[in-house]
């Protein structure tokens, strides 16, 4: 259509329909153009910037003291090991869940989806609260269920592995549920002619699972793992709530000393270092796990 | 990947046998012991006297200062709170789901400059940790003086402000406009109607399922999330709950039936919501993974 034979009317109208997508835009634009893309590059820029000498101009100082920072580096070991751990049994449990829920159980099957997303929805600081209490050394359920079985108390929240192992549990009660949830419709898409052509081929159950499943369910196997790592790389509810990032910071993660380095101790800049080493870990943990995955497709 | 059509009975029945079967419904039951204990032992500490909750042996059945924790929680600032995480929950989910409507619509419907550019700066965030911005956005807010605020640290719009323009509400938004019919908004178009009315009545009426998933989603993200209040809220008076509940864990002397039965009463309007809303919440979780 060209724009020269349009009467001036049908000129505006059409400057109009132009118009109207970025309109449609607008707020969404702005809000967060203010409150996310500013606050992300004035967060690099303030890392860039010496903690003692502000006005310094650029400065690689709080770089430099992150390599050597030693509390640093306990937070990074102390949330990678919760990710190492966590992440396979998470998932691991929700896949031997959602596999069981879909073969044999067909009465109660949405009452029993029902109760395993519970955990999903609850937040974050009372599940680190309700096993505060589960977990309590002198007192709590579970020394006491222990004590009864002849097994010593275990120092669940006052001892570093110990410590370690209780986020995992409350993490892992956590998350298990959510990931069934996204494995059970996964699954269901899987098409039951394939299983059907296994069968006459002779196969079982554990071969159908590793032949048939675990390959059509690669993608969502992959999101989440991906998800759940950048979720583990992030956490803080549950350290700060649930074993305050103790014993002598056994447990501290690298998003509960952002929080202190920040808002505690005030030093910002310092803390803006320590949030873009968290964007870089998380953008290596994230790239290696989507290259991993291709290279077993091949 | 092929779908077909979703089946209740998707291996034959032959291939598990009576014993199997009884076996899987064994573990299935362990493992639902294990996922709904840890909130009935939250009920049933909430109604013990503070001295009585961390005793030994643990109360496994409930105990009578149910009432009495409740009143000791409102005089401690609990209603403040309540009220402070319900209209911060109910504005924020009201407008994150109608701007994130907007730009989904203009992302699904529209073809203009700069839409593939747009749309992957919002995926892209979605990757960055929420934490980075932190500081610059407290610094902001100790800055901006609008609204007659002396600043705008420990104001609602604090914490409703940030988290908005929700990339994931977007994202959805954008998935499930697309499946809406052009033909359907031209004719309206044919029809006089304007932009503004084309979505207004035509587009968004259509969209109600996803709607509710979306704002109740966000309803829930709001409620529970504790980090950003944690730093920015510092006035008693502005707490969201999760905040307040947090204090109590920091005095010197814990109240644990208090702590406990604070714990149920935010934990429990978001499990009514679920069982009331289960479909809905479920489709926002998978949206969120099995379509991307």
């Amino acid at each position: 259509m060209g724009s020269q034979l349009l009467t001036p009317a049908e000129r505006r109208h059409q400057w109009r329909r132009r118009l109207t997508p970025y309109m449609f835009l607008l707020p969404a634009l702005l809000i967060f153009g203010i409150f996310m893309l500013y606050p992300i590059i004035a967060s690099l820029q303030l890392s860039f910037e010496s903690q003692l000498n502000p006005n310094s101009g650029f400065s690689l100082d709080n770089y430099r003291r992150l390599f050597g920072d030693t509390v640093f580096r306990k937070a990074l070991i102390n949330t990678v090991f919760l990710l190492v751990f966590q992440v396979p049994l998470q998932l691991g449990l929700a896949m031997v869940l959602a596999v069981l829920l879909n073969s044999a159980v067909l009465k109660f099957r949405t009452a029993f989806r029902l109760i395993y997303f519970l955990p999903a929805i609850t937040a974050l600081f009372a599940v680190a609260l309700i096993f505060r209490l589960l977990l309590n050394d002198e007192k709590g359920l579970i020394n006491y269920v222990l004590n009864g079985l002849g097994v010593q108390p275990v120092p669940w929240l006052t001892n570093a592995w110990p410590a370690k192992f209780s986020l995992v549990m409350a993490i892992t009660w956590r998350w298990t549920g959510y990931n069934m949830v996204i494995y059970l419709a996964s699954l269901q898409s899987i098409p039951t002619e394939l299983y059907e052509a296994a069968e006459l081929d002779g196969a079982g159950a554990w071969a159908k699972f590793w032949a048939i499943t675990v390959p059509m369910m690669r993608p969502t196997i992959l999101l989440t793992t991906v998800l759940s790592t950048i979720g583990t790389l992030q956490i803080f509810d549950e350290p700060y709530l649930l074993t305050r990032s103790g014993p002598s910071n056994e447990t501290l993660s690298m998003a509960t000393l952002l929080y202190r380095t920040a808002f505690q101790n005030a030093e910002f800049n310092y803390a803006s270092a320590i949030a873009y080493a968290m964007v870089l870990i998380i953008a290596v943990f994230s790239l290696l796990q989507f290259r991993i995955a291709q290279r077993g497709e091949d | 990947m092929a779908k077909t059509k979703l089946s209740d009975e998707l291996v034959p029945k032959p291939f598990v046998s009576r014993f199997q079967r009884g076996a899987i419904y064994l573990l299935l039951v362990v493992g639902a012991f294990l996922s709904l204990f840890p909130f009935y032992y939250m009920f049933v500490q909430a109604s013990q006297p503070s001295s009585e909750v961390l005793r030994f042996p643990p109360h496994l059945w409930f105990g009578s200062a149910a009432w009495s924790n409740i009143q000791g929680l409102f005089a401690n600032g609990f209603g403040r709170s309540l009220f402070n995480s319900a209209f911060i929950a109910v504005v924020y989910a009201s407008l994150s789901v109608f701007i994130a409507s907007l730009a989904g619509y203009a992302f699904a419907k529209f073809r203009f400059r700069g839409r593939s550019i747009l749309f992957g700066m919002f995926l892209l965030v979605l990757m960055i940790p929420y934490h980075v911005t932190a500081v610059p956005l407290f610094q902001l807010m100790a800055k901006i003086t609008l609204f007659g605020d002396p600043t705008w640290i420990s104001s609602y719009q604090a914490v409703i402000l940030p988290a908005l323009a929700n990339p994931f509400g977007i994202f959805l938004m954008r998935q499930s406009m697309q499946s809406l019919p052009d033909d359907l908004l031209d004719a309206a178009r044919i029809d006089g109607a304007g932009e503004w009315r084309v979505f207004t009545s035509v587009a968004l009426p259509t969209m109600r399922p996803t709607l509710a998933a979306l704002a109740i989603y966000s309803f829930m993200f709001q409620w529970n999330s504790f980090f950003w209040p944690l730093i920015i809220m510092r006035d008693k008076a502005m707490e969201t709950l999760p905040v307040r509940i947090n204090a109590l864990v920091g005095l010197s002397i814990i109240d644990y039936g208090q702590l406990m039965m604070g714990t149920a009463l935010t934990t429990l309007p978001i499990m009514m919501i679920f069982i009331a809303f289960q479909r809905q919440f479920i489709s926002g979780a998978l949206a969120g993974a099995v379509k991307g």
